[in-house]
């Protein structure tokens, strides 16, 4: 092919890529473990470089526990159907929380501008998504579900 | 008439203050009595943010009287390291830009909160207070036009706390017990997300292997670099009454037994733990394992099911504990040496009382549930200090009473 028609086709092809990139971000299924699936969690471990083991396994739900090279423990409850609808962490440095919230993230982030309260905690509380915040650097813990989204029988309180 | 004499004597006082301090550079303002005390103020900040804590910091471009203060920065207990939002320096003022130890590459920082993060270069800056300097002291400038790309590993962590308004103050003077604000796990651990090796090319590396960074070189306590009065600080704020106040003054004393105005007395001593500085609080026969003095939170955070919360979308205190009538309550506050204390205190209903006092910025009986499972966290936050002196020591520093960590009210 004429190297110069080749350059066309290329510089023509541009666009379609950053149109591709931008839907894929925009629907935002790469990551997704609040809400997500199993594959989320093991998702979510490749993308913290954690390891991964089961802690907890009840009739209801399943904990997952990552943990990250700083020693930051993130844990994901899976259903029995197959959703996560809770993530915890404690550590001394906070997980990848855009990761782990998944979907949910863009939500949080626009609720907190609205919260008062210092660095030290943060509290979202929606119906379709509870977030709890506290701690300082070198001591950081964290909790977030879904509300509508807890398997029968599990109580808030069992979110740990 | 009285109030010129008062001016004017206060004048002299300062005058005469200025002479005794006998420190640092032409451009620093007129210090208090003591070389060892800057005045703390508790009222409406920048973010009118209630119970925010903060002071007069001066830095300086090191080794030269090119300098600037910079008021509203918080004071926070619960931190280490200064960090001030870049738009409250002189956008003349060129502080060196700190390395990693190879001399290779700019540090910029992702300084993690619970409430989200706030991204800057780590600069070099001698930081005066009252009489005292830490020379050449690592600092976090938040917001800087130079380090505009944020790497999304940093945004990952929650909302952007990068602006005067966000951030709720004009920058952090982190006095907690640790030296450094990261530590060993940042010296220790790659991809720690705490610490960015920045090719002097631009842009910040997010996946290396190489962003450890040493202890020295990372964002650190002043008040260990001090000269003297360097093991710890005391925060001493008036008490004040169940209506809460527009505005209360205190100070911030360096040093712990160091001088003639900062001994223990009849303080008791609770030591903390190693790795994370925390107490036990004992409240409604619950244990809170991770128990904190932490000047930086606003209210008393922990969770009692029992107490109804304010709905997020209340306008006066979204959030907050809102009980049908204010409730008096005590707990127990346990240090790792054993030694343990009884505290009161009381949470009204943060709507009603906000409500009622509009113009009031200061608080004592504010609560707020922490979540976060519940069951393990009990925050002391800023009402817990109106009325005490509270001693915070610094980790590994000598102090009359044994090394640090520990708290002492």
């Amino acid at each position: 092919m004429h190297t110069g028609l080749r350059k066309i086709l290329a510089w023509l092809r541009r666009p379609c890529l950053i149109v591709a990139l931008v839907s894929g971000a925009a629907s935002a299924p790469v990551w997704a473990s609040l809400g997500g699936d199993m594959e989320s969690v093991d998702a979510d471990q490749a993308a913290m470089n954690a390891s991964e083991q089961i802690t907890t396994s009840t009739e209801a739900y399943t904990v997952y526990e990552l943990k990250t090279a700083t020693g930051t423990v993130v844990r994901e409850y899976l259903s029995l159907a197959g959703n996560v609808f809770a993530v915890t962490w404690n550590g001394p440095t906070l997980p990848n929380v855009r990761q782990i919230l998944g979907d949910h993230f863009s939500k949080y982030t626009e609720a907190a501008q609205k919260q008062p309260g210092g660095h030290g905690h943060l509290l979202i509380r929606r119906p379709d998504l509870v977030v709890e915040s506290s701690g300082r650097m070198r001591a950081f813990y964290g909790r977030a579900y879904l509300p509508q989204g807890l398997p029968q029988g599990v109580a808030v309180t069992d979110i740990k | 008439m009285q109030g010129w004499v008062w001016a004017l004597l206060a004048v002299i006082v300062m005058v005469v203050a200025g002479c005794g301090g006998g420190s640092s550079g032409g451009s620093t303002p007129a210090q208090t009595a003591a070389v060892n005390i800057q005045p703390l103020i508790v009222g409406q900040g920048p973010g009118s943010t209630v119970n925010l804590l903060s002071i007069s910091v001066t830095v300086c471009v090191p080794g030269s009287n090119e300098c600037a203060t910079v008021d509203h920065i918080q004071v926070d207990t619960g931190s280490s390291g200064l960090r001030i939002i870049a738009s409250q320096l002189p956008k003349s003022m060129a502080l060196p830009q700190q390395t990693d130890a190879g001399g290779n590459y700019a540090i910029a920082e992702c300084a993690q909160f619970a409430d989200g993060y706030a991204w800057g270069p780590v600069k070099i800056a001698d930081v005066k207070i009252a009489g005292e300097e830490a020379a050449s002291l690592p600092i976090q400038v938040i917001g800087d036009a130079a380090f505009a790309t944020i790497p999304d590993n940093c945004s990952s962590y929650g909302p952007a706390e990068n602006d005067v308004t966000s951030f709720g103050a004009n920058g952090v003077l982190g006095v907690g017990q640790f030296l450094q604000d990261c530590g060993s796990v940042c010296a220790t651990y790659p991809s720690n997300g705490f610490y960015y090796p920045c090719p002097m090319s631009g842009g910040c590396l997010t996946t290396t292997l190489s962003d450890v960074l040493g202890l020295d070189q990372q964002v650190a306590n002043p008040v260990a670099r001090f000269a003297n009065d360097n093991n710890g600080v005391i925060i001493e704020l008036p008490a004040i009454t169940s209506a809460g106040a527009v505005a209360v003054n205190g100070s911030l004393v360096f040093g712990i037994g160091t001088e003639t105005n900062n001994g223990l007395g009849n303080a008791q001593v609770f030591t903390t733990t190693a790795a994370q500085g925390t107490l036990i609080t004992t409240y409604n026969n619950q244990t809170f394992h991770y128990s904190l003095l932490d000047s930086g939170s606003s209210t008393y955070f922990f969770t009692d099911a029992n107490i109804p919360v304010c709905a997020q979308t209340d306008p006066y205190a979204p959030g907050f504990y809102c009980p049908t009538a204010t409730l008096n309550l005590n707990a127990v506050i346990r240090g790792t040496n054993g030694r343990s204390a009884a505290l009161n205190f009381s949470v009204a209903n943060a709507h009603d009382l906000t409500a009622a006092y509009p113009d009031h910025w200061v608080f004592n009986n504010l609560g707020a549930p922490t979540g976060a499972g519940g069951s393990d966290i009990f925050i002391w936050g800023l009402p817990a200090f109106l009325g005490h002196s509270v001693f915070t020591a610094i980790e590994g520093q000598t102090t009359p009473a044994g090394p640090g960590p520990f708290i002492a009210f």
